[in-house]
């Protein structure tokens, strides 16, 4: 058992005709997931590389028996279809759309509250179980089955530390790209949560960025009920004050979020910090051996 | 995205939050005849620029009579503001409000703003109004009260009513609080902003509230719903460089360092950022070139990071996810030859196509330095920016010597250097 995903999920793709939903449609089903099908309103009932299409989340579902969607469509319409996929009975939910208006969001969770389903993301790159199932954007090939579990808000830096491992040899369990916007669906403590119950996760690289204090409430859980070690890296340090450095919640105001009192309350917690990305493994390997 | 204070409170005119009557104006002969338009002084004379803190820089004045208020505005056309939100190089004045002045009895707080822990919008005030609210929030946390709106209901008249009461309003009072707020919530909706904040929200001698200042950010992903607020854009008030960037949809953010970066996400280039300065090296610039950059966006990335004089080398740190190595190499090589780099340049490439990518960049004949890893590409671009450095100080150095009256004297190494 891994976590949110293993290779008997079925995934459709919202957004499936655009050029990028189709690139990944098509990756992730060269990779192995089940990728049964796509919703595009008004292309119902055709085909594109043979995926059948639906108008509908709802008549997607119904065919082909799909818990997972994964969401490529435009920032516009993207609340939307998050919220069809919910209302459908969608079980995870990847919203890999970066440029959602934060209101959106808003109203999307509260939509949310009470519903049997978990949203990954907006702005996210996805959720990969190495070897099993590939959901997003992520390139497959850096991944490799394992026991390190590994989650963050950013795409390309939660790449740097898969490669970390992998070249080591160190596969992973898990990878949970949770997104950099200031409202999304999971966060890094109830990601920490799954991977503590998980008994194929191991260990734990976590990625955290300033701004907020999401990896602050991580890192009480890890001190308080986590049994199995984690290492973690904190970007921004040279982030100036007030500055918005792409993902939303990558902002310092009035002191607060900045990266060396994060990286200081991550250690008070018993986290291993790596000082530079590129020791994000090398972190890890300090306080756990595979 | 910033506007300014005249333009806030235009928009929160709409929306029936009462503000002061004004106008802005762009040369003090105007400034004295609204003065007279507006009625009775005194008037409030205040530069406009997108940074608070004008005060005390003297960007805002009470005028007594017309003829100072075109003194005042006078003054303040064409003079750099510096304030603590400026940065030291600050800002030149080029628009300036005029507004009727108001008998203030007593100064309020009041924002909205995103929570990201709850994931709603939360209605802050305080009745330490007109001060710095992080200083409250840091030293007296128990005078700042919050209300957490359902995204439903929204803001309700009963929460307006507890925080009305809480900041000690009396009757009269809580009844012009009580739609006050719920309407500034409603403008924060509907225009979709990242932060609304009245500071000071002020009740007159008279006992009326109004918001004396305003200031609106909004949530850039929202603006293709919101014409006309993108129309208020004021491009004078932006790095020039960011806004070019932009129109390429290129995150860009200039720094003071002299290491060019391009990186593609966020989380990646502030960690390439990081790890440039960890080697002892200094960022010139945050870009992000984002996942889907074409071959245009990085040749347009490239003319970007040479265009700031400061840049001595370029790292490229790119692992590829939606965006593929070799579509990147492309675009290095394409803008090298294009712009013609004379800087040190290194490249580590990652991901998809990587071998493709690598190849394309060896075979380019062009100087570029392949890194293997973010420790390996930061050693190498720190090293050859150090190396220029202390190349020009030596030359810098003997170039210094060579003055007049001992050229005989130094004819030797000049002929030397010149070789």
């Amino acid at each position: 058992m891994s976590l949110l995903i293993d290779k008997n999920t079925k995934v459709i793709t919202q957004g499936i005709t655009g050029a990028t939903g189709l690139f990944h449609a098509q990756g992730a089903r060269d990779y192995g997931t089940l990728m049964v099908g796509g919703v595009t309103p008004g292309k119902g009932g055709t085909q594109v590389d043979g995926f059948p299409i639906f108008n509908t989340v709802e008549e997607a579902v119904k065919a082909t028996g799909a818990t997972a969607s994964v969401i490529y469509v435009p920032p516009i319409g993207c609340a939307d279809a998050i919220m069809e996929a919910v209302d459908a009975g969608i079980e995870l939910v990847i919203c890999i759309t970066e440029g959602v208006p934060v209101l959106d969001m808003v109203k999307v969770k509260k939509y949310m509250e009470g519903k049997n389903c978990r949203l990954i993301g907006p702005n996210c790159p996805g959720v990969i179980t190495p070897g099993a199932c590939k959901i997003g954007i992520m390139p497959g090939y850096i991944h490799k089955p394992g026991p390190v579990g590994v989650v963050s808000r950013s795409g390309t830096l939660t790449y740097e530390a898969v490669w970390q491992l992998t070249s080591r040899g160190i596969g992973q369990s898990t990878c949970v790209g949770i997104g950099g916007d200031p409202v999304n669906g999971t966060s890094h403590l109830e990601v920490l949560k799954m991977f503590e119950e998980d008994p194929e996760t191991k260990s734990v690289i976590m990625i955290g960025e300033i701004g907020g204090d999401a990896e602050e409430q991580a890192a009480e859980f890890v001190r308080d009920h986590m049994t199995k070690p984690v290492a973690a890296f904190i970007a921004g340090a040279t982030a100036p004050p007030g500055k918005r450095m792409g993902h939303a919640g990558a902002i310092i105001s009035g002191g607060k979020g900045d990266a060396a009192s994060k990286k200081s309350f991550l250690r008070e917690c018993g986290i291993s910090v790596a000082d530079s990305p590129a020791e994000m493994a090398e972190a890890l390997l300090k306080v756990w051996a595979p | 995205m910033n506007i300014h204070e005249y333009q806030a409170k235009a928009i929160l005119r709409n929306f029936d939050v009462p503000v002061p009557d004004g106008h802005v104006v762009y040369n003090s002969n105007s400034a004295r005849d609204w003065a007279r338009r507006l009625g009775d002084g005194p008037w409030a004379v205040k530069a406009q620029i997108h940074a608070g803190g004008r005060g005390k820089g003297g960007g805002v004045k009470i005028a007594k009579t017309a003829d100072e208020v075109k003194q005042f505005a006078r003054d303040m056309f064409g003079m750099t503001l510096v304030t603590h939100q400026t940065g030291p190089e600050g800002k030149i004045v080029k628009r300036v409000l005029v507004e009727k002045g108001s008998n203030i009895a007593d100064e309020y707080y009041v924002s909205f703003l995103v929570d990201r822990a709850t994931g709603k919008v939360t209605l802050m005030a305080s009745a330490e109004g007109g001060m710095d609210i992080e200083e409250v929030a840091a030293n007296t946390p128990e005078k700042l009260f919050f209300e957490v709106v359902d995204p439903v209901a929204g803001l309700t008249a009963f929460q307006a009513r507890k925080v009305a009461f809480k900041l000690g309003f009396g009757t009269a009072q809580v009844k012009q609080a009580v739609p006050l707020l719920m309407n500034l919530y409603k403008a924060f909706v509907d225009t979709d902003c990242s932060l609304l904040e009245i500071n000071p929200l002020i009740q007159t001698a008279e006992g009326d509230l109004l918001c004396l200042d305003a200031k609106l950010n909004f949530d850039e992903n929202a603006l293709f719903r919101h014409e006309r607020i993108r129309d208020l854009r004021d491009y004078d008030e932006e790095d020039p460089m960011e806004i070019e960037a932009s129109q390429y949809d290129l995150s860009y953010i200039a720094l003071d360092g002299n290491i060019g970066c391009m990186v593609n996400g966020a989380g990646l280039a502030m960690a390439t950022m990081d790890i440039i300065k960890y080697y002892d090296g200094a960022p010139a610039n945050f870009l992000d070139v984002g996942g889907g950059a074409t071959i245009e966006r990085v040749t347009e990335a490239f003319k970007i990071i040479l265009s700031d004089a400061k840049v001595e080398g370029i790292l490229v740190n790119i692992f590829g996810g939606i965006m593929k190595c070799d579509v990147i190499a492309t675009g290095v090589i394409k803008a090298a030859k294009q712009v013609g780099v004379k800087v040190p340049l290194v490249v580590r490439l990652e991901g998809t196509n990587v071998d493709l990518g690598k190849k394309m960049l060896a075979e380019s004949g062009l100087n570029i330095v392949s890194a293997e890893g973010m420790t390996d590409a930061a050693e190498k671009i720190v090293k050859a920016v150090n190396i220029k450095g202390e190349m020009q100080t030596t030359l810098h150095a003997v170039a210094n010597l060579h003055a007049p009256g001992v050229d005989s004297m130094l004819s030797s190494e000049k002929h030397s250097i010149n070789e």
